[in-house]
């Protein structure tokens, strides 16, 4: 299915959040995920399924003021 | 140092200087501008993952300072709210600068989402550091919303400019002797930083002014001791300002020539 991650569109065989981000090499990566504008917790991620036309935004640690 | 600090959400911090960690020239001096300074508190961010992400987080882990991420540039309370949730897990800590921006030129707060976010966040155990303005009206919505420290703005981000508004800063201050305070935002030299501690805030926040200095480390020292001094200046209880000239040599005695 295609989905948007980061603003970039993607096609993936995942069927769920967790295996979208394994499939796209954060796996064990430290980040926060949000699907569709909403907070999803890392403990969300391995039940919540994808659909088509999903948006996922994968966040890390960055410089801030 | 002199007189109780405040404590922020049941934190002393060692030092009043929180500095930001954005716009340094490398990691390294990133770095040893903590280190030279002393700083308490390290503002930090999230976003996209380039792949930088992990690397900067070690770095931070190991400055041992308290982490206090930001929702910068978040336009909207809902962007804010789902950013300081993904923030609490990224960071793991339930502190948030809370940063609601209406205006683009100015990066004013925006007083109706700060405090429409303030109010969900702080119901779900954050511990809310709003960015604001010197506005009490909104300053006691805030502390209503349960928001237990205020941010109020020294001037416009990254401007340079000091205390924009000392009388509303002043009055601010005196309205909320219990609240702790953070000065965030405009400061630009050392001077500012004493200021504002000599005025009785509690920490000054910082990030350009340092990051952009010639010499970073030297000016997060010079930040950190303005700072000190203006708290212990404070504590010490600073004399009343007056028109006219009152001579501190003693009159009596003096020769009659």
């Amino acid at each position: 299915m295609k989905i948007e991650v980061n603003g970039d569109t993607h096609t993936l065989a995942a069927t769920t959040v967790a295996e979208a981000l394994t499939e796209l090499g954060w796996g064990n990566a430290r980040v926060a995920t949000a699907l569709n504008g909403d907070f999803l917790p890392a403990a969300a991620r391995a039940t919540t399924p994808l659909t088509d036309g999903d948006r996922l935004e994968v966040l890390a640690p960055m410089q801030g003021g | 140092m002199t007189g109780h600090p405040r404590a922020f959400y049941g934190v002393t911090l060692d030092s009043p200087l929180m500095l930001g960690t954005a716009q340094y020239p490398s990691p390294a001096v990133l770095q040893a501008a903590f280190q030279a300074s002393g700083a308490s508190v390290a503002t930090v961010s999230l976003r996209r993952e380039g792949g930088q992400g992990q690397a900067f987080w070690q770095m931070i882990r190991a400055l041992g300072v308290h982490v206090l991420p930001n929702t910068a540039g978040c336009h909207s309370a809902r962007e804010a709210i789902t950013t300081a949730r993904m923030a609490r897990e990224l960071f793991e800590t339930d502190w948030i600068k809370l940063e609601v921006i209406g205006h683009a030129d100015t990066l004013q707060p925006d007083p109706f989402g700060l405090l429409e976010a303030a109010q969900v966040l702080a119901a779900e155990g954050f511990a809310v550091f709003p960015y604001t303005t010197e506005d009490q009206v909104l300053a006691q919505r805030l502390v209503d919303a349960g928001c237990q420290v205020l941010m109020p703005w020294g001037a416009p981000i990254g401007s340079g400019l000091g205390l924009n508004n000392r009388y509303g800063l002043k009055t601010l201050r005196a309205a909320f002797p219990d609240i702790p305070m953070v000065i965030d935002a405009g400061l630009g030299l050392p001077s500012h930083a004493a200021q504002a501690m000599e005025m009785g805030f509690d920490a000054v926040l910082l990030n350009t002014a340092v990051a952009q200095a010639g010499d970073p480390a030297a000016m997060a020292r010079a930040f950190a001791l303005a700072a000190q001094a203006g708290q212990i200046a404070h504590g010490a209880d600073p004399m009343d300002p007056r028109d006219m000239a009152a001579p501190s040599t003693p009159v009596l005695g003096k020769a009659w020539l």
